[in-house]
């Protein structure tokens, strides 16, 4: 009986060990790529890097900025689509849609968001890059913002449903209008919520390289017409790191320690956003 | 009170309804658009393809853009193989994680631990390619594969020369990627247990180890494998990553060292390269396959979640 | 000074197929306080937000019935229910003020767009002293309505209500949620605003029902989850000769 009881134990004690290790491996994983990006990367960050263009092929130097400017402009533009029907689709399904239509959206959502990105580039190059002929930004924008949507439906409904019942009652009880209800009342009290969706969908998109390949195109010169193909940093990545030349290994790295930075400021950022202020 | 001014803002309030109603409406009706329309225009692209290849497509074993035979078997096979790779390591890694984070580990512990798993899931794509590339490749060519066909090298599997950039590369990338995915929607799906489960089995006299493995788990079981669907789709859908250490051939293989090739490498690297309007049409049939696949396959995991929490809810 | 009556006829409520009310009929004296008693279930809030159409903005809740507003139904296809609500005030269970809005932006709030900013400020004063929170507030207005505690939180839901001037103020438990303090200075607040206005109170407690109110209603389930009228009288006379025995079972805590 005593000697059933030990091993019972001992396996128990393995057990819980092992099961420790996993998450111990999960979060160090974590930290071995990060750690290896950044030692990689560090000496390569400087001022000609963030500030100069590409350089021809074969040449050594020259930097990313108008990687880092493109692809402010496109993840700038998507998210100035994708609020306003995100959030307006948000308000629908968490106030008026009746049954079926909050249901339908929801699973539309979030089989959207499960739809790979190059799909979704392909259905941007349908739309914006075929009918006239040349690549531009703003079809990267259309793409990146169909990848950003569903997060910020979702994250908006959860945040209108958070503002308690009666405060929305309260206002309508007053002879508010619907819309003044909703935009003056309730929706600015979901607002931190919602500014932490726009956060977490604006560092979704913003590490995307897959679908800029037959959208935005990438460039070699500074651009800031969206209407034009454009320079952006992932996809500059992409590309040093397949190419044959070390000195374009090395900004690959470089490049890749910016973008890990900027996601992960915004990630942080936004479950800050969350903490102090708003409804948790 | 009750006068013409107030008469006159009232009726000017159910006006401005109307015109809000009608936008907020008009915002969702878009968004169902959109999401029908991106299902009919890759299937518009596809048109040509589907027309010439039929059904044969899916079994056809050549990738040929010279001789403008095309064939999505090699493709399927790699992205098939490369994610069951992946949803097995990451399986198993995130389901025992999920277990410890959820009911093992010390509060101060779990909640930064979780954290620092789900900021796995904000990496870009692009540098995981980078590293699985320059750190995880060399590694299976210098280290883990000679020793994998050193002691199993009989097994077809780990058979043949080891470039370094292949399926078992690709798969492992892939299994970090979906890690967080696996590990966060498990956790969640264990933590919706509810506690009365864990005490009858802890009365009884079990180990808490011994309550996870044969009660816990047990009871979590449709939602873990939920999860598991959704990670799956995830990793059949990943294309930067994939391109940067598959090794970009359309060729079956039987060796897990061998290069290979998906569905959604073989877009990223050849659609603005097509030279016909038939090349251009079968790569739209190939994104159009993976976006049935990925809807598919997400829906299903969507609705296996969605009455695992129902039940809990009602329960 | 209000002239404007309050009747239902045959009113009757359910969320989608499940009813809560039925064929209610009563009418509310201009200027009285009307107390609607009875245990929990029985659809007393549930009528009180049938009076200003908050009912209906429950997806899936119907109406059946009448409620007539100076004898013209509220229900008519012509009806705005946002002017009908600036008509009818009502005060929460809970206190709700608006968690963006300051003290004096939350009582403002319902006023005309239209109304001079001075206009508005005296009004604001206005309601906040007929409210008995002016002294507590007029050196903090701009600060949010947050920092008031639960009482003077309820009396500036009352301020919010009654700044737009209704006819018929409807209060739904408003002290439950209360210190007995708050509750007392808001029970005398109630008698004070029954000379401006008509009021309905939703209230479980049966002894504050005997200190505002001039009338009282008495309701029950009827055994099916359906909420019915058993008594309409004066307060007096149903605390002192009930006229329906479940009635007085009731006052005489009999039953809960």
């Amino acid at each position: 009986m005593n000697g059933f009881r030990v091993a019972r134990y001992i396996r128990s004690g393995v057990g819980t060990f092992l099961s420790g290790l996993c998450a111990g491996a999960a979060a160090l994983v974590l930290l071995l790529i990060l750690g290896y990006v950044a030692i990689k990367g560090i000496h390569a960050i400087n001022l000609p890097f963030l500030t100069q263009l590409p350089v021809p092929v074969g040449e050594s130097g020259g930097g990313v900025a108008n990687g880092i400017v493109g692809s402010f402009i496109t993840v700038g533009i998507a998210t100035l689509i994708a609020t306003p029907i995100g959030i307006l689709t948000g308000i629908l399904v968490a106030l008026f849609g009746r049954g079926l239509i909050a249901e339908g959206i929801r699973f539309l959502s979030d089989v959207l968001s499960g739809i790979p990105s190059i799909a979704i580039g392909l259905f941007a190059y349908t739309l914006f890059v075929e009918p006239f002929r040349h690549f531009s930004a703003l079809s990267a924008s259309f793409a990146f913002a169909l990848l950003m949507l569903p997060l910020i439906i979702r994250t908006s409904e959860e945040a209108i449903r958070s503002v308690p019942q009666v405060v929305r009652e309260g206002a309508l009880a007053l002879g508010m209008s619907v819309y003044r209800s909703t935009m003056y009342v309730v929706l600015p009290a979901a607002r931190p919520a919602i500014v932490t969706g726009l956060l977490l969908g604006i560092a979704r998109i913003t590490g995307e390289t897959a679908p800029l390949l037959f959208t935005a195109f990438g460039s070699q010169f500074w651009e800031l017409n969206p209407s034009n193909p454009m320079a952006e940093l992932s996809l500059q990545i992409f590309t040093y790191a397949i190419g044959p030349y070390q000195s374009w290994h090395e900004q690959a790295w470089a490049g890749a320690l910016l973008l890990i930075f900027a996601v992960f400021v915004l990630n942080v950022v936004a479950r800050l956003v969350l903490r102090p202020g708003g409804a948790r | 009170m009750e006068s013409s001014v107030a008469r006159r803002s009232a009726a000017r309030a159910l006006r401005t309804d109307r015109l809000f109603l009608g936008v907020v409406y008009g915002s969702g009706a878009l968004f169902v658009i959109l999401v029908a329309l991106l299902f009919l225009e890759l299937l518009r692209g596809s048109w040509e393809s589907i027309v010439k290849f039929g059904p044969a497509f899916l079994w056809t074993s050549q990738w040929n853009p010279v001789t403008e035979q095309f064939g999505a078997l090699p493709l399927i096979f790699g992205t098939v193989v490369s994610s069951l790779i992946a949803i097995v390591l990451a399986g198993v890694v995130g389901i025992f994680a999920a277990a410890y984070l959820s009911e093992f580990a010390p509060s101060w512990l779990a909640r930064p631990l979780s954290f620092v798993i789900e900021l796995l899931a904000a990496v870009p794509s692009v540098v995981y390619g980078l590293w699985g590339l320059f750190v995880l490749a060399p590694f299976i060519r210098t280290t883990l594969g000679p020793l994998l066909q050193h002691t199993l090298g009989f097994l077809p599997i780990f058979s043949g020369p080891i470039y370094g950039v292949g399926l078992l590369t690709a798969g492992i990338i892939l299994a970090f990627m979906i890690l967080p995915t696996v590990t966060a929607i498990s956790r969640d799906v264990i933590i919706a247990i509810p506690k009365e489960l864990r005490e009858a089995s802890m009365s009884l006299g079990a180990t808490k180890w011994e309550t996870v493995r044969r009660v816990v788990l047990p009871a979590a079981r449709a939602g873990i494998f939920g999860a598991l669907v959704l990670a799956l789709g995830r990793a059949m859908g990943e294309t930067i990553a994939t391109t940067m250490v598959i090794g970009n051939r359309p060729e079956i293989a039987v060796s897990l060292f061998a290069p290979s090739y998906t569905l959604s490498s073989v877009i990223a690297n050849e659609f603005t390269e097509a030279t016909s309007p038939l090349y251009t049409s079968a790569l739209f049939e190939l994104g159009f396959l993976l976006l049935l696949v990925s809807a598919v396959v997400n829906g299903l995991a969507r609705i296996m979640m969605w009455t695992v929490f129902r039940q809990r809810s009602s329960a | 000074m209000t002239t404007t009556t309050l009747a239902t006829q045959g009113l009757g409520a359910s969320y989608g197929s499940h009813r809560v009310l039925a064929d209610v009929t009563l009418s509310f004296e201009p200027h009285s306080v009307t107390a609607l008693m009875g245990p929990s279930g029985c659809g007393k809030t549930t009528l009180l937000r049938c009076f200003n159409r908050i009912h209906e903005t429950i997806t899936g809740a119907r109406v059946d019935g009448s409620v007539l507003l100076d004898g013209e139904s509220i229900y008519g296809p012509g009806v705005n229910p946002i002017g009908l609500r600036r008509r009818i005030g009502m005060v929460f269970q809970r206190p709700n003020p608006f968690p963006t809005f300051s003290i004096f932006d939350n009582v403002a709030c319902g006023l005309p767009r239209e109304f001079p900013k001075s206009e508005r400020a005296a009004i604001v004063e206005k309601s906040l002293r007929a409210a008995t929170l002016w002294e507590d507030v007029k050196d903090r207005l701009s600060k949010p309505a947050t920092v008031l505690s639960g009482g003077q939180q309820q009396r500036l839901c009352i301020a919010r209500a009654i700044a737009v001037e209704p006819e018929i103020l409807l209060m739904d438990e408003p002290t439950s949620s209360l210190d007995p303090i708050s509750t007392s200075s808001i029970e005398d607040l109630m008698t004070t605003l029954s000379e401006r206005y008509t009021i309905v109170i939703v209230t479980h407690n049966m002894q504050q029902a005997a200190r505002v109110s001039d009338f009282a209603a008495f309701f029950l389930g009827d055994g099916t989850g359906v909420g019915r009228l058993v008594e309409f009288s004066e307060t007096t006379k149903m605390f002192t000769k009930p006229g329906d025995r479940r009635t007085e079972d009731y006052i005489t805590g009999r039953f809960g």
